[in-house]
């Protein structure tokens, strides 16, 4: 289990380095002088130079990425050129509007998708099952983009439950009124994650179902609930876990979205912010901050699979 | 493969199976798959000569016809600056059809060959790109594509190569796990005891074989390629204005959800159809062609 752990923290922090070469990398896409395409062209030469020597820009390539990496690695991600913030307080306001809208729609998937596939699987080919998996395997097709687009018209302009773009409060200015906003893109975020969790988890009971250790149970005359829930379920958290870990990529995207429909300040309204106002720095920061939560994310996944079925660490 | 080699083991001609298929099993391809198989033709048909079916030009303004649901002379209405709605939906296609297939098409020519060469030759070269494989799948690609967009810029050639460059890695993995499960049959072995060429394995042994697993897998992957190209128009990183596409469209359409909610309604609509047909078409053949999903 050490010998495996081990290994795999080898692989993450090898991950991580070629993460950060790709984003370091960035600012060297950009077309012609990366100091006029980031200040602009009418920008004066002492703040050039500043940049000049923030980004190491006249050292060797290697070296920059020496330097770059060692302000990373003390938490200094830069300071934006457009707004004068540093990239990390950008980071501290944006990331707990994500985390809230992560939390709130996964409690909602998972509320949703464990009991739809335990009554689908129940009787699969039954009727409740035919509408359950041709809904959604229709709602593959519906990219958050639209689906946020078609809830904003429907909750937030035609019948008023919820409110529409750019009424965002703090949580901790007005937590009912803070709820009451994030709703309606938590439930877009849901939407596509339920998909993700049902179908896993339909085709896993399923297949658990016919395994003889339920026909056991079935013998022993115990409750078909009881069955479901002590029996069935359990060996299927591992699905559930490589559902999650599928469903990151897609969370990230949903999130993006929402936010810049709905104007929420979170890292994906801050990232495509800071490419409109072209501020390389902060798009920067973002996409390795980004990139790095969702490689460990993976990394804990991966782990915990470890953890629920030891037999992984054995192979 | 496991169901063969049991086979053999017990004496049985594993041929057999192969050859007859199964009784109880008769895969049809019913009316619904024939109707989303049409409607991809028709949509692929219509914006490749949209030139030649008359329409309006899809950016020319109409100042008099601003915010127009459907009417007579404009079947799905009008957008804020009078452009006809159903001209840029149709002219939108183009874009959404070249990065689809565009992508989708460079990841299964590098992808694709580099998973079959791998898992036919294994050893060092299967283990270096396994793993360069697994560290590129372990980045978000909408973020990636989206950092690599906004430095390098967003014409359409541009974001073709960067998204089929971000699917390569999962092409690779579904084609180098279906060549592995024929890599090690016998009609390889013989082939290869006949003195058969690399090459020729690969192509004539091994590529007839996995053809249709990737088949399939190449329709669902265009459709995901499009979900994050729309994505990225939705953001307004993709093609620039005014060139239409479904995703810059329902991103115009969002200062008007209340005023004119058709706006937002046809290019999304358009675009549910055209996902929804490829994966139909994409599973209907897999369970068609009986790929397991177990190998995948």
């Amino acid at each position: 289990m050490a010998k495996f752990l081990a290994k795999r923290l080898v692989a993450l922090v090898g991950i991580l380095f070629v993460v950060s070469i790709g984003t370091f990398l960035l600012i060297h896409l950009l077309p012609g002088d990366p100091t006029v395409t980031i200040l602009g062209p009418s920008d004066n030469a002492h703040n050039r130079a500043v940049l000049m020597q923030q980004l190491g820009l006249d050292k060797p390539i290697f070296e920059q990425y020496g330097i770059w990496i060692a302000n990373v690695l003390q938490g200094n991600l830069g300071q934006s050129f457009v707004t004068h913030q540093t990239v990390m307080s950008t980071l501290r306001h944006s990331v707990p509007i994500d985390l809230e809208l992560v939390v709130i729609s996964q409690v909602i998937a998972l509320g949703a998708a464990i009991p739809l596939a335990i009554a689908s699987a129940k009787r699969p080919n039954g009727l409740l099952d035919k509408i359950t998996t041709t809904t959604s395997f229709a709602m593959l097709a519906l990219p958050p983009f639209i689906i946020i687009v078609v809830m904003v018209m429907f909750f937030a302009i035609d019948i008023h439950v919820f409110p529409g773009p750019g009424s965002y409060v703090p949580l901790m200015e007005d937590p009912v009124s803070n709820l009451h906003t994030m709703i309606l893109p938590s439930l877009v975020l849901a939407a596509g994650s339920v998909v993700v969790y049902f179908r896993l988890l339909r085709g896993d009971l399923i297949s658990t179902l016919q395994e003889e250790f339920i026909v056991m149970a079935r013998s022993k005359g115990l409750s078909d609930r009881y069955i479901m829930w002590r029996h069935a379920l359990r060996p299927s958290s591992l699905s559930l876990l490589a559902a999650a870990g599928l469903n990151i990529g897609g969370l990230v995207a949903g999130a993006f979205v929402v936010e810049y429909l709905l104007q929420l300040p979170g890292l994906g309204y801050a990232l495509v912010n800071s490419i409109q106002q072209v501020d390389y720095l902060s798009v920067q920061g973002i996409t390795l901050f980004v990139a790095v939560v969702v490689v460990c994310l993976n990394f804990v996944i991966d782990f915990l699979f470890t953890i629920v079925d030891p037999r992984i660490a054995r192979d | 493969m496991t169901d063969v080699l049991e086979h053999t083991f017990h004496g049985e001609d594993p041929l057999e199976e192969l050859v007859a298929p199964k009784a109880h099993r008769k895969p049809k391809l019913n009316w619904v798959f024939w109707v989303f198989l049409s409607w991809i033709g028709i949509v692929i048909v219509t914006s490749v000569f949209a030139g030649l079916l008359g329409l309006d030009d899809p950016t020319n303004q109409n100042f008099e016809a601003i915010n127009q649901g459907p009417t007579a002379s404009h079947i799905l209405g009008t957008d804020d600056l009078g452009r006809d709605i159903l001209s840029r939906i149709i002219y939108g296609a183009r874009v959404s059809l070249v990065v689809g297939f565009g992508a989708m098409i460079f990841a299964m020519a590098i992808g694709g060959t580099l998973g079959m060469v791998a898992a036919y030759r294994r050893g060092p070269v299967d283990n270096l790109v396994s793993a360069a494989s697994y560290v590129m799948l372990a980045f978000p690609a909408l973020v990636a594509v989206i950092a690599i967009v906004s430095f390098w810029g967003h014409e359409i050639w541009k974001i073709t190569l960067i998204i089929g460059i971000a699917s390569t890695p999962l092409v690779y993995r579904v084609v180098r796990a279906s060549t592995l499960s024929y890599a090690t049959r016998d009609f390889v072995t013989a082939a290869k005891a006949q003195g058969a060429k690399d090459s020729r394995i690969l192509v004539r042994e091994l590529l007839p074989n996995i053809l249709p697993a990737v088949i399939s897998f190449f329709l669902i992957g265009v459709a995901s390629v499009i979900i994050l190209e729309g994505a990225l128009a939705f953001l307004g990183l993709s093609v620039d204005a005014p060139t239409p596409s479904w995703g810059n469209m329902i991103n115009e359409s969002r200062t008007y959800l209340s005023d004119n909610p058709w706006l937002a309604l046809f290019p999304s609509l358009a675009m549910f159809l055209f996902l929804i047909s490829l994966n139909i078409v994409g599973d209907t053949l897999r369970s068609f062609l009986d790929v397991q999903e177990g190998k995948l």
